[in-house]
């Protein structure tokens, strides 16, 4: 399979001196693999460090700038991070309020931020964490690793990033980005396999007539493949599944997220289909957020994720960002 | 060393260890495509790139600045592999290698008895770590029928060997319950887990160490 790479074995560390060459505002350790914004620690705020394995861009480098994330740590190819980015952002980034972890809800990242936290806690960093497990495709919690950090990820990064900039101490910071993942769902699916410049081909088969419905963000697989279906079916089933697990009694933040390789021209088109699907539900959409934003390399298909918001979450939402990644406001 | 299998009164040295670490780091790296393959069946294709990366990063080390006892070089190890893998891979095995490390404490020879004691605890830290049981088709079902086989009279680096071969390969009728493989549920039968496959290529690189 064709990529644009040089070899397999940089695409991480190339990517890198990209985002430094075209983002001046980032420092980026492209040999320790840390993003981190230049102007850290921002004096009297939290700082929050997230990461995760490579391959879901613009998460989690993407989203390093004021109002959202402070340092992220990328790891290989859909691989976490190892705890000695995340101690050495957490130490960039400390302005002595502390730093909260965010983090995807897989057993590599769950297992290598634990490690760095006991890490930097030793060197004198107070360290909360908070995981993201939103993914209602993954029905049978009590015999897997849990519901998956996906789309919620970007709601939590962004609206626990506007209350840190807003002064908020470590315990509202990191209440705010509990809630918020404990207010959000979301559900994937695949209409193509991705590929790791590492295997140079497609992870996984996916017969051309069929779809994954509850595909994770590594191409894990969800409830059930189907024969292809509509735009139209697939907001129905997605919708459904959200709604019912979620059941929110106040509007929601919507995101129709593309998985990397489904042109936006399709995804506005399933946004249309989304929107009809919750109104049908007399589910109000507070604000919607439609592109690519947490990726699984060159996968066709699309998640969606809601989050209930009250009056507090939804000023926060629309408080400034100004990140590679996502910006308004600022 | 003797050309032999080693009775249980040999004594292990921190050369063994050096041999131990540099032999799973060829063996490791000999299958890294077949890792890759049995993890891109139920997982997400890195398992050999991965640990590839963390054993010559081991195989450096040791090179660059070889310990003084067992312990020591199991510890040095221990962190490369945390501090280079990432994914569960890289905090399990080196929590695995770490924990054994610290049991051997700092004694220069130590007998097979004491490797198989310290590698049980190094294992007990992995079920601690990772949250799995026997059967759940992760490397524990290739490491615990090994440090069994490596302990008591009749334990040999050859016997914990086959017991971590015939863990591996019992994996694949199993149904996964941690880690990633685990969102396969029924899809996840009849794969042979790629991480009991690596763990049984690091122990059999003991009885290469051993010749």
């Amino acid at each position: 399979m064709k990529m644009l790479i040089n070899v397999p074995e940089t695409v991480v560390a190339d990517a890198l001196r990209g985002l430094a060459a075209c983002h001046p505002e980032l420092t980026v350790d492209v040999d320790n693999r840390v993003i981190v914004r230049r102007d850290a620690p921002v004096e009297g705020k939290v700082g929050l460090v997230s990461g995760g394995g490579s391959g879901h861009e613009p998460l989690h480098g993407g989203f390093v700038g004021p109002g959202m994330l402070d340092a992220a740590c990328p790891g290989e190819v859909f691989t976490s991070p190892v705890p000695d980015q995340m101690v050495r952002a957490a130490a960039a980034v400390d302005s002595g309020q502390g730093v909260l972890f965010i983090v995807k809800n897989y057993t590599g990242d769950v297992l290598n931020f634990d490690m760095a936290a006991e890490l930097a806690e030793d060197e004198g960093v107070q360290i909360a964490k908070v995981l993201v497990n939103d993914d209602v495709a993954v029905t049978d919690s009590l015999y897997t690793a849990g519901r998956r950090g996906t789309g919620a990820t970007l709601f939590v990064e962004k609206l626990a990033g506007a209350a840190a900039d807003e002064g908020a101490p470590l315990e509202r910071v990191e209440s705010v980005a509990r809630r918020v993942n404990e207010l959000s769902r979301s559900f994937g699916v695949a209409l193509s396999a991705c590929s790791t410049p590492a295997k140079g081909g497609p992870t996984f088969e996916l017969p051309a007539g069929e779809l994954e419905l509850g595909v994770g963000i590594h191409g894990e697989p969800g409830r059930e493949r189907r024969a292809m279906m509509t735009s139209r079916e697939i907001a129905d089933y997605a919708v459904e599944v959200v709604v019912e697990d979620l059941r929110p009694d106040s509007p929601v933040l919507l995101l129709v997220n593309g998985m990397g390789a489904t042109p936006q021209l399709e995804l506005y088109g399933f946004a249309a289909e989304v929107h009809r699907a919750l109104g049908e539900r007399r589910v109000t959409v507070a604000r919607t957020l439609v592109g690519n934003y947490v990726t699984s390399l060159d996968m066709a298909g699309a998640s969606i994720t809601l989050c209930q918001v009250d009056e507090d979450l939804l000023r926060l939402w629309d408080a400034p960002v100004r990140t590679a990644g996502l910006r308004w406001g600022a | 060393m003797s050309s032999s299998e080693p009775a249980v009164d040999d004594v292990l040295d921190t050369p063994f260890f050096l041999r131990w670490l540099t032999a799973a780091a060829a063996a490791v790296s000999r299958e890294a495509a077949r890792l890759t393959d049995l993890d891109s069946a139920i997982g997400d294709a890195d398992h050999g790139t991965n640990m590839q990366r963390g054993f010559a990063a081991v195989a450096e080390a040791l090179e660059k600045e070889p310990p003084g006892s067992p312990g020591a070089t199991l510890i040095l190890a221990g962190r490369q592999l945390i501090s280079k893998v990432g994914g569960a891979s890289g905090p399990l095995y080196g929590t695995l290698l770490r924990r054994a490390g610290k049991a051997l404490g700092d004694a220069e020879q130590i007998t097979p008895q004491q490797l198989a004691d310290a590698l049980r605890a190094g294992v007990d830290a992995v079920a601690q770590l990772g949250g799995a049981a026997p059967g759940d088709k992760t490397m524990l079902d290739a490491l615990l029928p090994a440090v069994e086989a490596l302990g008591g009279d009749a334990g040999s680096f050859a016997a914990a060997s086959e017991a971590a071969e015939k863990g591996a390969l019992a994996t694949v009728p199993m149904l996964a319950r941690k880690g990633r493989a685990s969102y396969l549920g029924e899809r996840s039968v009849g794969h042979q887990d790629p991480g009991a496959t690596s763990s049984a290529l690091i122990i059999g690189a003991l009885t290469e160490a051993a010749r």
